[in-house]
């Protein structure tokens, strides 16, 4: 009953306000004619605000749904470009239906105050049609704000707000055996210098942000790595996960000097953006955008010689966000 | 003055400006042995080893390990020759890549400035410094372009990007493998010259070297489908097909959006 009673007061409030306004209206001299009102197109407009709020809020959704991995692109590209699509159809249907446009063949009225106010009023009357203002103002609103908030939320992945377990595990133990793209292990001997490998975790996704690492022989006596990290590198050999801190793309290059004495270091190189890491210097950046080392795994030789993870990565895998620093992998 | 004497004078004029050129030019140029027709392949290698290679690889290719003033007064430091083999002088060679106008530049493909003979001596003469590898001798007939591209994509893409138009690496450029022969991939793919790794038999074999080679080859002839081919360079092309669509949806919505001036 109290439900009823407050709807009628609102409709009461409503047609009221709307009585005054058009005896309002009329008092005064218009210009241009008042347009027929045109409900069918307001009615439009309302549904496409709808509908782009909809997909603004779909995005945020997805977002909130795969974050912080494996975010189907396809899904946010679609949320937002329909949004944005939508919008642009109701602002359409605003201009073509709902905004009375007239014409005034005056020359400009440079000295004639009296025109300038007529202008103004022509601008003034020119929305004099629409009927339900404030309804259509509020799904602008919402439609606006849902896609300003939809366009905000990636800043959530800056922070440790959101679900970031999976960047913090990782395959590797202490005796996990690294394995070539076809599952055979690398033995310690065929690791020649001056060239790059790629390396899997024994029995482990090989897709897994954690698995790849990157292989390659650098002269033990020209190594460099930190005290903490002695023993890391039997023979000289280092292993450093293949996905660059940066921005996650896979460190696919490798460059090395044919002549020592005039060519730059041997390094490890993104492709992306550049990013350069000194593999003889457990991974720290020479070059590029890149703000953390390459996070290192220590290897160690087992029995017949083959190659095997001596304990887990030195740092968190993966690109680097607000909190990466904070804690290690698991 | 007349017409014969301002002949001459601009001659002279045009003689000067030459001979100033040419002393303005940095030493580029090959030192060639009077009697070279005549002198036997070992021989000629040695002499034109003397005459353009010596000052940065040494008098016999143990190499230059600081940066020295040799002949001319150019700086000359480089890598020892000695085992290197036929198969680097080879490539280097017939690249265009040595000799080197600075030691402080990427060896890049240019004109080659040997002859095929003075190339064919050199080449002996190198491998003569300390044996090493002969000059390969690919089979891309042999190879499968799609295991070609499996390794390709692997080993090769990340600098050279995946149809071989290549790219940079910190520090250097990758070059594109349009104009690379066959035997030349082979000899650069085992070598590594510059900043490039390199692979050996144990990670690339030969066979899949044959792969590697008729893959890159085929790069030079792909299967088009039609249309503009953009020298397939990848998504662009697609992206330049979206581009004009969507340019003419936008011209489409103005229309729409827009009404005609009544004049």
């Amino acid at each position: 009953m109290r439900i009823w009673r407050w709807l009628v007061a609102l409709a009461t409030l409503l047609l009221g306000r709307r009585a005054r306004r058009r005896a309002q209206a009329e008092q005064e001299q218009r210009i241009v004619p008042e347009g027929r009102p045109e409900r069918r197109a307001e009615t439009v407009v309302l549904v496409l605000l709808g509908i782009a709020a909809l997909f603004a809020i779909g995005f945020i959704v997805t977002y909130a749904e795969f974050s912080p991995t494996g975010i189907p692109n396809e899904l946010l590209g679609i949320c937002l470009g329909m949004a944005l699509a939508f919008i642009a159809a109701a602002l359409a249907v605003v201009a073509k239906r709902l905004v009375v446009s007239e014409e005034l063949e005056h020359d400009y009225p440079e000295e004639h105050p009296e025109e300038q106010e007529e202008i103004a009023e022509l601008v003034r009357e020119s929305g004099s049609r629409i009927t339900r203002k404030r309804l259509l103002l509020g799904a602008g609103a919402a439609a606006g704000g849902a896609l300003g908030v939809a366009a905000l939320t990636p800043a959530l992945s800056l922070g440790p707000l959101w679900y970031t377990d999976p960047l913090d595990t990782s395959p590797w133990r202490r005796g996990t055996a690294l394995v070539d793209e076809n599952g055979r292990p690398y033995a310690a001997q065929d690791v020649e210098q001056d060239t790059f490998y790629t390396a899997f975790p024994q029995g482990a996704d090989p897709e897994d942000i954690g698995s790849p690492v990157v292989l390659a022989r650098v002269d033990p006596s020209q190594l460099r790595l930190p005290a903490s990290r002695a023993g890391w590198a039997p023979l000289g050999i280092v292993a450093y996960s293949k996905i660059c801190t940066h921005a996650g793309c896979a460190v696919a290059l490798y460059r090395k000097p044919t002549f020592k004495p005039l060519e730059p270091r041997p390094a490890f190189v993104c492709p992306c953006h550049y990013s350069t890491f000194d593999p003889a210097a457990g991974g720290t950046v020479i070059y590029g955008p890149a703000g953390r080392p390459l996070p290192q795994l220590p290897l160690m030789i087992d029995g017949l010689g083959s190659l095997r993870a001596a304990g887990n990565f030195s740092d968190r895998v993966g690109p680097s966000w607000g909190a990466v620093r904070e804690g290690g992998p698991k | 003055m007349s017409r014969s004497r301002r002949i001459v004078l601009v001659v002279a004029l045009l003689v000067l400006g030459a001979v100033g050129l040419a002393k303005a030019q940095p030493q580029s140029g090959i030192v060639r042995p009077t009697q070279e027709p005549s002198t036997a392949t070992l021989q000629l290698g040695a002499q034109l080893y003397a005459g353009n290679c010596a000052t940065c690889h040494g008098i016999a290719g143990e190499g230059v390990a600081s940066p020295r003033p040799g002949a001319g007064g150019v700086l000359g430091a480089g890598p020892p020759l000695r085992g290197v083999g036929a198969r680097a002088a080879d490539l280097y060679l017939r690249r265009g890549y040595m000799p080197l106008s600075s030691i402080h530049d990427q060896p890049l493909t240019n004109r080659v400035l040997f002859s095929e003979k003075e190339i064919q001596s050199l080449t002996t003469y190198v491998a003569s410094l300390g044996g090493g590898p002969a000059i390969p001798n690919p089979q891309p007939g042999q190879g499968d372009i799609s295991e070609g591209v499996h390794l390709f994509t692997a080993h090769c893409a990340g600098c050279h990007q995946i149809v071989a138009q290549g790219g940079f690496v910190t520090g250097a450029e990758a070059p594109p493998l349009h104009s690379v022969t066959a035997t030349e991939i082979a000899e650069s793919v085992r070598i590594g010259p510059y900043l490039m790794p390199r692979f050996s038999t144990k990670q690339i074999t030969d066979a899949q070297l044959n792969s590697i080679v008729a893959y890159v080859l085929s790069t030079r002839h792909p299967a088009n489908r039609g249309g503009w081919s953009i020298g397939n360079i990848g998504p662009v092309s697609e992206g330049i097909i979206a581009w004009l669509i969507g340019i003419a949806a936008l011209v489409a919505v103005c229309v729409i959006l827009g009404e005609r001036l009544r004049s």
